[in-house]
């Protein structure tokens, strides 16, 4: 839902980026993005499209990196994918768990000319 | 062509603004927490009941945020130290309050006068626990009707929490919600909560509620 905002930084922070690089262009951009973080990725390629407009962004192709969630258990310390939506230790069926991974939101790197 | 390594975090622009709205809070001595739940769950009843109990010993300022309208505004208005509604209807964004939204309400506050702001977010239970606002805590309220799988069905909001009330006690014989259940999964998530069953109707649970709050703003305080 909130994929404007979230595009619209991935756009400054290109631009700010290739212009540190004295690049012209902005060919491709390499995101890191977690299950659990919530965006969706079409959506922010779509708002990407139109912010990036007459920059030298524009054009540029969203590269997304999905990271699956990975949760671990507090009890036994077991890192385990959720196969539902319940959070439970596939190995003591404990339900205390925290988010290993899958939270990423990241620009990982550009490709520039 | 060239690869250039960026490694940015893509909310930082928010971050980096809610610490700088957390510092001009800290110089000032003046405490936040951002309460956030789904529509209807009583964000704003939780507000006025903070407000009715604790105006003699607290300034307590007030930020509502909505899509549209300046309805809570106006409920908390009279109440409250000073009220600034944010209409983010008018906003890129309408689903959650961010930093810079917070920004520009505390600009014009009088800080000095002013120990805790109450935030009231968006009636959403997805969007808000993406930003932060430079809040010292955060509160997430469930109430009784929707239902106790809401830790499941949105966990991110209630790993982030400092605490989390069950609001609507007074509805329990009618629904059916398992307050067990929902605390087992609450603890499951986040072991640090704080958990309250309250009704800002009935005012049950009320008390305990604000001794919290008064505790949140002191320790804060020591801490400066």
């Amino acid at each position: 839902m909130h994929e404007f905002g979230v595009s619209e930084n991935i756009v400054n922070i290109a631009l700010a980026k290739a212009g540190e690089a004295q690049a012209s262009k902005v060919i491709q951009i390499n995101l890191v993005v977690g299950e659990m973080s919530g965006f969706v990725p079409d959506c922010i390629q779509f708002y990407f499209d139109s912010l990036s407009k007459d920059t030298i962004a524009q054009g540029a192709v969203l590269h997304f990196e999905l990271v699956p969630a990975q949760l671990r258990c507090r009890s036994c310390s077991t890192i385990f994918h959720p196969p539902d939506t319940l959070w439970a230790c596939p190995k003591c069926r404990g339900q205390s768990v925290e988010i290993f991974k899958g939270r990423e939101l990241y620009i990982e790197s550009m490709e520039v000319e | 062509m060239k690869k250039i390594e960026v490694i940015q975090n893509i909310l930082e622009a928010n971050e980096t603004i809610a610490s700088r709205n957390q510092q001009l809070l800290d110089k000032h001595k003046v405490s936040a927490i951002n309460i956030m739940s789904a529509p209807g769950a009583g964000k704003t009843s939780l507000i006025l009941q903070t407000l009715t109990r604790l105006k003699d010993r607290l300034n307590i300022a007030v930020i509502e945020g909505d899509v549209a309208s300046t309805v809570d505004a106006e409920k908390v208005q009279g109440k409250a130290k000073a009220v600034v509604q944010i209409n983010t209807g008018n906003m890129p964004e309408s689903c959650s309050l961010m930093a810079v939204m917070i920004e520009s309400a505390i600009k014009d506050m009088p800080l000095d006068n002013i120990d805790l702001i109450l935030i009231e977010n968006v009636g959403n239970l997805i969007c808000p626990s993406e930003f932060t606002l430079g809040e010292h805590k955060r509160v997430v309220i469930s109430s009784l009707p929707e239902g106790d799988d809401k830790p499941i069905k949105y966990p991110l909001i209630f790993i982030d929490a400092d605490a989390v009330i069950i609001n609507k006690m007074d509805l329990l014989p009618y629904v059916d919600f398992d307050i067990a259940a929902f605390r087992h999964s609450v603890e499951g998530l986040n072991p640090k909560a704080e958990i309250f069953q309250l009704s800002c109707k009935t005012s049950e649970g009320i008390e305990r509620w604000c001794s919290w709050v008064l505790e949140q703003v002191e320790t804060n305080a020591v801490k400066r």
